[in-house]
């Protein structure tokens, strides 16, 4: 397909650009296969803004007599109206942006036609192989193996090719317990405790069904990770209702007769359209520009956002706490074990691992904890806060887990290596990006589209120190310790990076953080002078001895 | 003394708010000052110390098999759960509380027994730290156009009124008292702020006693007097600061407002911020709020709505702004009033003046500004915070609410003030400590009579003395955000007022961010010194170095030893170590479990939660080390929150100001 059928109007002049804090621009208006340009030639003040088609949530138009209004709202949240002049210039762009931002084919997206204007130092495709993460694995313990058993997606399409399963466990007894989980996906390994040995496992649901099947074979692997006399537990992320529910349909829960070493704890975390439509609820809340107090706080409260994060931040202290104050190994699950599943096992590991706290480490954590682990990106990110299809696979899942992560950085301002425009730009990408990495549902979907062969890895992008720098947390000193976070409703704060970002004036806020770098750049230079100087009177008076 | 009935009682269980198994056994006892709780064992030996002062209630609630509850809630926001063994005692122990936070003469109070070890001169000294003539001067004032009247000078005019009060120079003592007889307690128009940019100025005072249709010649002349002094107004803004409703209500009294058609170039305008009951109200609800136990995010977001409570601070905020406004934008002076003209006034006055004067973001202006707007002008201390027994109507936050609005906009604008959140937090627990002198009585007249200069201390010294603790690293007098007028974002506000947990759970520090980036970059800034210090001094060795080569071998040590001290930055991170009860679920396990031989260890474990570092909240310890290394782990010169003359014996409140 050529793109160019669908742009009737590729330009369209005296086109006039309104964004919230800006001042109206007028200027020309440029449509490409990928993109939306805008750009205004003013002497003054030349500026360009360029939309990725993907990036468009949904749109609307309007028209008084022949001029024509089109209110562009936008995965990241913002909300840009552009007056076009000329009634079927309008009605042209509006077609062509609602047809190039709803692409059915993924080898259309723009990632496959992107080429890098900056040099690849590290190709990101292979910066974080599950290979090393083992290696790291095996320095500490030799109970874990890495088995190949899903080298072709045949025993679970969902599943990396190579997974961490215990040592004691063959291929054959794997086949087995994939069987008895949902979608194949048996229990691996999230993590190691090095602190005691204790581990995290995610999993899906055993398909116990109403006649309580059992599993011998997934009994003896989780059973595997215990101690000898010890217990460990198991969290469902469904409450025990919803896990009851599930067992008509074949799905249910670990039975305390078949798994007597093991406790079960149901945490409730809610899945998709009840999260989708939170968000939905959230982002209008934010938009409204009335004045009234009151109505703002319960609009907070009815979209039940905060109460999401809540819950989910809580799981996953639990999860934590049994690993590091309880000296207890976990499984994770819920239903399919890619959403609410991932959110605390990941979450759970930035409470404990320092490493996950630094770029590289955060980076390795998502690749390992959500694009290996099978979270279906490509459904889930598919639209954001403004869609009004209600497709029932879209959920802002990721979106929860990075705003937990940053209600964590806030109580602990010190202890991340990344800043808050980290997480912003990893929200971005998820749902529009020039890049591959967020592409596909799995790594199944990844391999057939040969995403690492054509096309650009963010990882490639980001670790290169221009783009570092930017994502540094100037306060950073490396914390080996547990970090506990409060999930009390008083620590609990809307994200305004991500939720006020279109509507709040950053300015005062920007300056701040400016004010920050200085004050510790300014201390480093210092550092950095006085040592040579002391250096240089060293030697100079060792010089004068002798 | 005779009021204490049990001066000490054994086996007493302090409670943790967030976690009912935790629990501290100790020792109570009851002073002429404080409550103090005492833990048993451990080298530490924790202790929380109450000054009577800040006890707002005391609840005994009903007996239990383990002892007698009792509740003791503070106005700095404090909540003490005690269980006394026996009922007995803890009737003792209510009925003294009760006597004791409720003293009926102002020489009860701490701080005429309160000896921070300063000489006669030092005190004086610090009396005359903060003063208003100059801080008039500094306004520009007197000037062609106000000065300072002696009308007042006996109280004979207005007894809530300072001696000294500036006024248009065209308004004779004749229009003064003329005008002031037409005002709720003679409260008549006087200035608050000068702006010398542009002459406008902030006037406040009372209601006039309007009526239904009465006038006032010298009244209306006075506020002609106010619009000459503006050579550049064409008018002048009336603000009724309460809602129109209520000022319509008042009229039936004989009081009112002014008629637009008497006053010749008025602009009237009502900003609606409710009354003190209202307001006192508010608090309470939210406040309870604060002190559900695990709320859910829809009780608490829902609690904190219902309370009203940010609604209130944001009318504040809005009054304030669209004064500031008319000022800085317009160039029209503003006369405020509400009903007395020593609330909402107030309030609305020092909001404004803060958003126009830069001077008044820094530690000291900002002293002054309370100093200027609630202290001289006759904000009724005495009677809202309840230092003295008396009427509960009549309590109210006010102050509370004005502190908060700082805060609210130093989050908005975080490089804009000189000071800090502790800088607020300290202000408004004294308040109501009651240990300095500052803000005794309802007015200026009483305190002279008291003689309060000359029988206590001031605040504002203690504060000036410690202003090290009180900064924001973030400030520079050169930069952008502490010029000129603020703008804070005024349209689409709502969502950027935000429950202040730092005041209203101050002692719940497990809900607070567990590390502060105040006190990192305070000691970044600190050591950022140390090096320029030392960079001189290398510089100047090297100097000497090339020019003589002379040998330099004795100082090498010297260089050593500050090395060392550089380091300053280690991650001693107790706080990160302690997590909160994340799960219901999981303390009932141990009882449900099937043989595993070790359950009861792990129901200890997840008990225990590491006590000793996990709480300094409640405890509010006098062991001042650990207390240090709990509030400011990174802070070189350890937080210093604890003010340095209470270290001694008299070091009593020094613990409620860990924040």
């Amino acid at each position: 397909m050529e793109f160019a059928e669908l742009i009737k109007t590729p330009r369209a002049d005296n086109v006039v650009l309104h964004r919230p804090f800006y001042l109206a621009v007028e200027g020309t208006l440029c449509l490409t296969g990928h993109h939306l340009i805008f750009s205004s030639r003013r002497q003054d003040n030349a500026e360009e803004l360029w939309l990725l088609h993907s990036n468009i949530d949904s749109i609307e138009k309007r028209f008084v007599g022949s001029l024509g209004t089109i209110i562009i709202k936008c995965k990241d949240l913002r909300i840009i109206q552009l007056d076009i002049p000329g009634m079927e210039e309008c009605l042209n762009i509006a077609s062509s942006i609602e047809a190039l931002s709803t692409l059915d084919s993924v080898t259309l997206m723009y990632p496959f036609f992107y080429r890098p204007m900056f040099e690849i130092v590290e190709d990101g495709w292979r910066s974080f192989l599950p290979d090393q993460e083992f290696e790291l694995l095996s320095s500490v313990t030799d109970e874990w193996r890495l088995s190949c058993i899903n080298k072709e997606f045949s025993v679970c399409p969902s599943y990396p090719p190579v997974v961490i399963v215990p040592k004691s466990i063959d291929d054959e007894a794997l086949r087995k317990v994939a069987m008895f989980r949902h979608g194949s996906r048996f229990p691996v390994l999230s993590y190691y405790h090095k602190k005691n040995g204790m581990v995290m496992m995610r999993s899906s649901q055993p398909l116990t069904g109403t006649n309580g099947r059992r599993c011998k074979e997934d009994e003896k692997l989780i059973n595997a990770t215990l101690r000898p006399g010890k217990r460990g537990y198991i969290i469902d992320t469904r409450s025990l209702s919803v896990a009851q529910q599930a067992r008509a349909k074949g799905g249910g829960f670990e039975q305390e007769v078949h798994y007597p070493q093991w406790r079960r704890i149901h945490k409730c975390i809610e899945r998709f359209n009840i999260l989708q439509e939170s968000l939905i609820k959230l982002v209008e809340a934010c938009n409204d520009q009335s004045h009234n107090m009151d109505r703002w706080l319960s609009k907070l409260e009815a979209s039940n956002w905060l109460t999401h994060i809540k819950e989910i931040l809580t799981a996953a202290c639990l999860a934590a706490q049994c690993i590091d104050r309880e000296g207890a190994s976990v499984l994770v699950h819920g239903t399919e074990g890619t959403d609410s599943t991932l959110q605390v096992t990941s979450l759970a590991q930035i409470i404990l691992d320092p490493r996950c706290r630094t770029i590289r480490g955060f980076e390795s954590l998502v690749v390992r904890e959500w694009l290996q682990a099978g979270h279906p990106f490509q459904q889930r990110c598919a639209q954001s806060a403004y869609s009004n299809g209600k497709q029932k696979w879209e959920a802002p899942v990721f979106l929860l887990f990075l705003d937990c992560v940053w209600q964590i950085l806030r109580q602990f301002p010190c202890s991340f290596e990344f800043n808050e425009q980290f997480l912003i730009m990893l929200f971005e990408h998820a749902y529009a990006s020039q890049f591959g990495t967020f592409l596909g549902n799995n790594e199944n979907e990844r391999s057939k589209l040969k995403l690492p062969q054509k096309t650009m890895s963010l990882w490639s992008w980001v670790n290169r120190s221009e783009e570092l720098r930017k994502f540094q947390n100037p306060l950073f000193e490396a914390n080996s310790l547990v970090i506990w976070p409060s999930v009390a409703p008083q620590s609990l704060q809307l994200w305004e990076g991500v939720f006020l970002r279109w509507n709040r004036p950053s300015k005062f806020l920007d300056e701040a953080h400016e004010e920050m770098i200085n004050i510790i750049k300014y201390n480093k230079e210092l550092q950095a002078k006085v040592n040579a100087l002391r250096r240089q009177l060293a030697e100079m008076e060792t010089d004068d001895k002798m | 003394m005779e009021h204490i009935r049990m001066p000490k009682v054994e086996n007493v269980r302090l409670l943790d708010r967030l976690s009912s198994r935790k629990a501290a056994l100790g020792t109570l006892y009851l002073t002429a000052t404080h409550v103090i709780f005492v833990e048993n064992g451990s080298e530490t030996r924790k202790e929380t110390w109450v000054l009577h002062s800040q006890i707002s209630s005391i609840e005994k609630q009903a007996t239990t098999a383990t002892g007698c509850p009792l509740l003791i809630r503070c106005k700095n926001f404090q909540v003490i759960q005690l269980v006394i063994p026996q009922e007995r005692d803890c009737h003792d122990i209510y009925i003294s509380l009760i006597r004791l936070a409720r003293p009926v003469k102002y020489e009860e109070l701490y701080c005429f027994s309160f000896n921070p070890k300063l000489d006669k001169e030092e005190r004086e000294q610090g009396w005359k730290l903060i003063d208003l003539n100059e801080e008039y001067n500094r306004m520009g004032i007197p000037n062609n156009y106000w000065q300072i009247s002696d009308v007042n000078r006996d109280y004979g005019v207005c007894d809530s009124y300072p001696t000294e009060v500036y006024v248009p120079k065209s308004a004779t003592a004749h229009i003064i008292v003329g005008s002031s007889k037409f005002r709720s307690r003679r409260r008549f128009p006087a200035l608050s702020y000068f702006c010398k940019d542009n002459n406008a100025s902030i006037c406040r005072s009372s209601q006039p006693l309007s009526g239904f249709s009465a006038r006032c010649l010298e009244d209306e002349q006075m506020l002609q007097a106010i619009r000459k002094a503006n050579p550049g107004g064409d008018f002048i803004y009336v603000v009724d600061t309460r809602p129109k409703l209520n000022a319509i209500a008042n009229r039936a009294a004989g009081k009112g407002y002014e008629n637009e058609d008497n006053y010749s170039n008025i602009k009237f305008q009502f900003i609606g911020i409710e009354n003190i009951h209202v307001m006192r109200n508010s608090l309470q609800k939210m406040l309870e709020v604060c002190e559900l136990k695990s709320p859910s995010m829809s009780d608490f977001l829902w609690g904190l709505e219902n309370s009203g409570w940010l609604k209130h601070i944001k009318a504040i905020m809005d009054a304030g702004i669209f004064i500031a406004k008319a000022v800085a934008e317009e160039g029209v002076s503003v006369l405020v009033h509400c009903s007395d003209g020593w609330d909402r006034t107030a309030q609305v006055c020092s909001v404004a003046s803060l958003l126009l004067d830069p001077y008044y973001r820094t530690v000291k202006g900002f002293m002054v500004l309370i100093e200027k707007d609630w202290v001289s002008f006759g904000h009724k201390f005495n009677h809202r915070y309840g230092n003295l027994d008396g009427d509960p109507k009549e309590i109210s936050p006010v102050i509370d609410q004005f502190i908060e609005c700082v805060w609210q906009l130093m989050e908005q604008l975080p490089c804009a003030f000189e000071f800090n959140e502790r800088f607020l937090i300290h202000i408004q627990h004294h308040i109501y400590s009651c240990q300095f002198g500052n803000f005794l009585c309802n007015s200026q007249k009483e305190r002279r009579e008291l003689k309060i200069q000359e029988r206590t201390y001031s605040l504002w010294a203690h504060l000036w003395k410690n202003r090290a603790d009180y900064l924001n690293p973030l400030y520079r007098s050169d930069h952008s955000q502490t010029q000129g007028t603020l703008h804070p974002q005024m349209a689409p506000c709502n969502f950027l007022y935000k429950f202040w947990s730092g005041m209203y759970n101050r002692f719940e520090k497990g809900l607070h961010p567990r590390q502060s980036v105040t006190d990192y970059l305070m000691a970044v800034k600190e050591e950022t010194q140390q090096l320029e210090e030392e960079l001189g001094i290398l510089q100047e060795r090297l100097a000497n170095l090339q020019k003589s080569q002379l040998d330099n071998d004795k100082d090498k040590s010297k260089q050593q030893d500050q090395s060392k001290q550089l380091g300053l930055f280690n991650s001693s991170n107790s706080l990160a170590n302690t997590p909160q009860e994340y799960s219901s679920d999981l303390k009932s396990f141990p009882s449900r479990s099937p043989s595993q031989g070790d359950e009861e260890d792990s129901a200890l474990i997840l008990t225990q939660d590491n006590l000793k570092s996990s709480d300094p909240d409640l405890s509010a310890n006098s062991d001042q080390e650990s207390g240090v290394e709990d509030l400011s782990c990174r802070s070189p010169s350890g937080g210093g929150c604890l003010p340095s003359e209470d270290s001694g014996k008299d070091s009593d409140e020094a613990v409620f100001l860990a924040v």
